[in-house]
C-alpha cells in the first residue's frame, strides 16, 4: 500500500543522506522523496511515499523520529492530506498529433511550455492520480523525456503542523 | 580565554568528566596530541591498534556506566574503529569517538589518509557529527555526550577536521543542552503502567525477560525488588547476564539459542511476558511463529523502535526502565490483597519450574584425563572474587561462561552481544582494568579470538593493567565448528586452528606471565597461581577439542525443540 509520510528535519549537513540510508539499511521502499526548507529557519521538510503493510509503516516512523535530526514524522493516513506533484514532459507533437496534445493538456489544465514543430514540452500539476492519468493519454503520443517532482503533501483544515 | 580547537576539545573532555581516553595519534591528530602532552587531568591509554582501542572505551563503559572515549586518525585510523563503533552501537553502548579529519579545504579531494568517515558510520552510530568551524566545537561536543548517554544510549562520532583543530576561538561550554529534535521519552506512561501491573496481577504463568536494558539504566534493583515482591521467575538474555542474581531461586537462567532447558521451557508456556529492556532478538525468541504462544506481551523499552519490531505486542509502554519498574512495585503495594492471591496462587507455575530445572539442568561429562571448558569456567567463578568482572570474547568459551558462571551482579559480564565480535574479550577487558585498576578483571577468550587482539598485551603489561587472560584452546574455531558437526556432515572446513601456538612464550614475549594446562588436576593450581601474580598473566587451557555448548535451539527452530544431549 502506498503510503505518504512528511519528514520535518534540522537542516543540517547530510540529513538527507540519514534518511535515505535509514531506508536503504532497513530495506523500506522509496517510491518518490522531495525536500526543500520550509518558512521556519533552520527547518526542511520531506515528504516520502512509500510502501509497505501496517507493521512496517509503524517501523518506518519509528526509525525516522529516532533519528537525532528529525523533528517530527507526519504519517498522512487516508484522505487526511491534499498531495500534488509536477510534471515536465516533452511529447511528440507532428501532425495531427498537435491539436490532440492541445487538447489533452487544456482537458487537464496542464501548460505548454516551450515549443518546437516537432514538439510540445507540458507543464502539469495535479494530484499522483491526475498525473498518472494525463501520462496514460500522453504516452502513445510519444513521450520524448519525463521529469516528475513526485508528491508534497500538507494535512487538510485550518491547522499547521505545530497544531 | 581564547583557546585552539586541539585544547577545547580536551576541556571538553574534562567538562563531562573523562578521566581516561583510548586513542591512537597520527597525522590529522597530532595537534590533539600536543595539547594532550601538557594536559594533565586525562589519563591516555595507547593500545596497539585502534579496533582494540575502541572495545577498551566500550569495556570502560560496560564496566563503569560512563561514557567511554576513543581518539583515532584519519583514514585507516578511523576505519579501523568501525567494528569497535559498530560493536558498541549493537549493544546500545554511551561512546564518544574522535576522529581526524583531513583540513577542511582538502575535503572531497581524495587527500592522503582522507576518508568519509561520516558516511562510513553513519548507519552505525547513533549520530554523527562533522566539525566544520572551531566556534561549534563545544556545543557539539555537549550535544555528543548528550545523545550517547541519555534515551537508549549508543556510540557518538566526531570528526575533526586538521584546520578545526588549529584554529582559535573562545572556549565557553554550555551548562545544559536542550534540542527540539532530540527528546527521548523516559517517563513510562502511568495508564499503561497501571495496566501491566493489572496484566500481571491476573496472571498465572508470569515470566520477567530481562535484556541488556535493565544494566545500561542501572535498574537491577528495581527489577530484583518488582521480582521478588511478586514471586515473578526471571529470564535473562546475554546482555541482560548479572542485572539479576544468577544465584536466586527465582532466576532461570539465560533464555534462547544456548539458553537453559527451564527458561525457554517457561516462555513457551507462560501466559504473560514482561520484556523489559531487551529486543526479541533471533537468537532469543527461535522461531518466531512457534515463539510463546499462549502469552500476552508487556514490552518495556526506552526505544520505541524496539517495540512491535519482531514480534506482537500487548502492552507497549515506551520509557526508562527504571523508572516503570519502580512505579509497578508501588502500584503492586497499593494493591497488596490482590499481590498476595496473585503470588499464592503462582505455586502451580513454581512447581512446573522446579520440574523443568531438576529435568534437564545444565551440566556436562566431567573427565579425569582432559580438561572440560565448562569445569575452567565454574573454578573461575569459585576462586575469583565476589565483585570481579568478566569480559568474554565471541564463540563458545562465550556461552559457557554465560551458562556456568554465575553473574549476580551487574555491569560484571562484557560481551559482544549484539553484533558477535571476535577480538572483542581482551580490550575490553582492558578497558575495564583502566576504569578499576583495584578490581579482578577477567578476559575468557577462545584461541580463535584472542588472536585478533592478541597484540594489546602489551598495552596490558606498559601500563600496568593485570588482566587475567584465560584461552580455552581447542585449536578449533569451535562455535563454527559445532555448526559443521550438527549441520554439516562434520564437514570442518576452515576452522581448525592447526599450528600450535605456544601462549606462554607469546605472554614472555610481552614481559607478561604465561602458564598452561591439558590436566584437569592442575586447572585449580593454574588459576591461583595466575590470580596470585601481579601483572598480567595468560592462563592456556588445552580443553576437550569437540567440546559443544548445549543445548542449543538450532537456528530457525522453536525454542522447545531444543537439541539436549549431541
Amino acid at each position: 500500500m502506498l503510503h505518504t509520510v512528511s519528514v520535518l528535519v534540522e537542516n543540517e549537513f547530510g540529513v538527507l543522506s540519514r534518511v535515505a540510508s535509514l531506508f536503504s539499511g532497513r530495506g523500506f521502499n522509496i517510491d518518490s522523496l522531495t525536500v526543500a526548507p520550509t518558512n521556519e529557519e533552520g527547518l526542511s521538510r520531506m515528504t516520502i511515499v512509500t510502501r509497505g503493510d501496517e507493521q512496517i509503516l509503524e517501523q518506518i516512523t519509528k526509525q525516522l523520529n529516532k533519528l537525532i535530526d528529525v523533528l517530527k514524522v507526519i504519517d498522512f493516513s487516508d484522505g487526511s492530506a491534499i498531495e500534488r506533484e509536477m510534471i515536465l514532459v516533452k511529447v511528440t507533437a507532428e501532425d495531427e498529433n498537435r491539436a490532440e496534445v492541445l487538447r489533452i493538456v487544456d482537458i487537464f489544465r496542464a501548460k505548454i511550455i516551450d515549443v518546437t514543430p516537432k514538439s510540445y514540452t507540458i507543464e502539469a500539476t495535479g494530484s499522483p492520480a491526475k498525473i498518472d492519468a494525463i501520462l496514460e493519454l500522453l504516452r502513445p503520443l510519444g513521450l520524448k523525456e519525463l521529469v516528475r517532482t513526485g508528491a508534497v503533501a500538507i494535512g487538510r483544515g485550518a491547522k499547521g503542523w505545530k497544531g | 580565554m581564547k583557546m585552539n580547537g586541539a585544547r577545547i576539545l580536551l576541556e571538553c573532555l574534562k567538562k563531562e568528566g573523562v578521566d581516561t581516553v583510548f586513542g591512537y595519534p597520527g597525522g590529522t591528530v597530532i595537534n590533539i596530541y600536543n595539547e594532550l602532552f601538557s594536559f594533565k587531568d586525562i589519563h591516555h591509554i595507547l593500545p596497539r591498534h585502534e579496533q582494540a582501542g575502541t572495545h577498551a572505551a566500550d569495556g570502560y563503559a560496560r564496566a563503569t556506566g560512563k561514557v567511554g572515549v576513543a581518539i583515532a586518525t584519519s583514514g585507516p585510523g578511523a576505519t579501523n574503529t568501525v567494528t569497535g563503533i559498530a560493536t558498541a552501537y549493537m549493544d546500545s553502548i554511551p561512546m564518544v569517538i574522535i576522529t581526524g579529519q583531513v583540513s577542511t579545504a582538502l575535503i572531497g579531494n581524495d587527500a592522503f589518509q582522507e576518508v568519509d568517515i561520516i558516511g562510513i558510520t553513519r548507519s552505525c552510530t547513533k549520530h554523527n557529527f562533522l566539525v566544520r568551524d572551531v566556534k561549534d566545537l563545544a556545543l557539539i561536543m555537549k550535544k555528543a555526550f548528550y545523545i550517547a548517554s541519555t534515551g537508549r544510549p549508543g556510540p557518538v562520532l566526531v570528526d575533526l577536521p586538521k584546520d578545526v583543530q588549529i584554529a582559535e576561538t573562545e572556549f565557553v561550554y554550555p551548562d545544559t543542552v536542550e534540542m527540539r529534535s532530540y527528546k527521548p521519552t523516559v517517563t513510562g506512561h502511568p495508564r499503561q503502567v497501571e495496566k501491566a501491573v493489572d496484566m500481571l496481577l491476573e496472571s498465572h504463568r508470569p515470566v520477567i525477560y530481562v535484556g541488556g536494558g535493565v544494566i545500561l539504566a542501572n535498574a537491577s534493583d528495581e527489577l530484583t525488588g518488582l521480582s521478588r515482591k511478586l514471586s515473578v521467575p526471571v529470564t535473562t538474555t546475554l546482555m541482560g547476564l548479572g542485572s539479576f542474581p544468577g544465584n536466586d531461586p527465582l532466576s532461570l537462567g539465560m533464555l534462547g539459542m544456548h539458553g537453559s532447558y527451564c527458561a525457554n521451557m517457561a516462555m513457551t508456556n507462560s501466559d504473560l511476558i514482561i520484556a523489559v529492556g531487551a529486543r526479541f532478538d533471533d537468537r532469543v525468541t527461535g522461531k518466531i511463529a512457534t515463539f510463546a504462544p499462549g502469552a500476552k506481551i508487556i514490552h518495556i523499552d526506552v526505544d520505541p523502535t524496539s517495540i512491535k519490531k519482531n514480534v506482537r505486542v500487548d502492552l507497549p509502554i515506551v520509557g526508562d526502565v527504571k523508572d516503570v519498574l519502580a512505579k509497578m512495585i508501588k502500584l503492586a503495594d497499593k494493591h497488596k490483597d490482590k499481590a498476595d492471591g496473585f503470588k499464592a496462587a503462582l505455586t502451580p507455575w513454581h512447581e512446573d519450574i522446579a520440574g523443568w530445572k531438576d529435568k534437564h539442568p545444565l551440566g556436562y561429562k566431567q573427565s579425569s584425563t582432559i580438561i572440560k571448558p565448562q569445569f575452567v569456567i565454574q573454578k573461575l567463578r569459585e576462586l575469583s572474587d565476589d565483585d570481579v568482572i568478566v569480559a568474554t570474547d565471541v564463540g563458545q568459551h562465550q556461552m559457557w561462561t554465560a551458562q556456568f558462571f554465575q553473574f549476580n551482579k551487574p555491569r560484571t559480564l562484557l560481551s559482544s552481544g549484539g553484533l558477535g565480535t571476535m577480538g572483542y574479550g581482551l580490550p575490553a577487558a582492558m578497558g575495564a582494568q583502566a576504569a578499576f585498576p583495584e578490581r579482578q578483571v577477567i578476559s575468557i577468550c577462545g584461541d580463535g579470538g584472542v588472536q585478533m587482539n592478541i597484540q594489546e598485551i602489551a598495552t596490558l603489561v606498559q601500563n600496568r593493567l593485570p588482566v587475567k587472560i584465560v584461552i580455552l584452546n581447542n585449536n578449533f574455531l569451535g562455535m563454527v565448528r559445532q555448526w559443521q558437526e550438527l549441520f554439516f556432515d562434520k564437514r570442518y572446513s576452515q576452522t581448525c586452528m592447526e599450528l600450535p601456538i605456544d601462549f606462554v612464550k607469546l605472554a614472555e614475549a610481552y614481559g607478561a606471565k604465561g602458564f598452561s594446562t591439558s590436566k584437569p588436576g592442575e586447572v585449580e593450581t593454574v588459576i591461583k597461581q595466575a590470580f596470585k601474580e601481579k601483572g598480567p598473566v595468560i592462563m592456556e587451557f588445552k580443553i576437550a577439542r569437540e567440546e559443544k555448548v548445549l543445548p542449543m535451539v538450532p537456528a530457525g527452530a522453536s525454542l522447545n525443540e531444543m537439541v539436549l544431549n549431541a
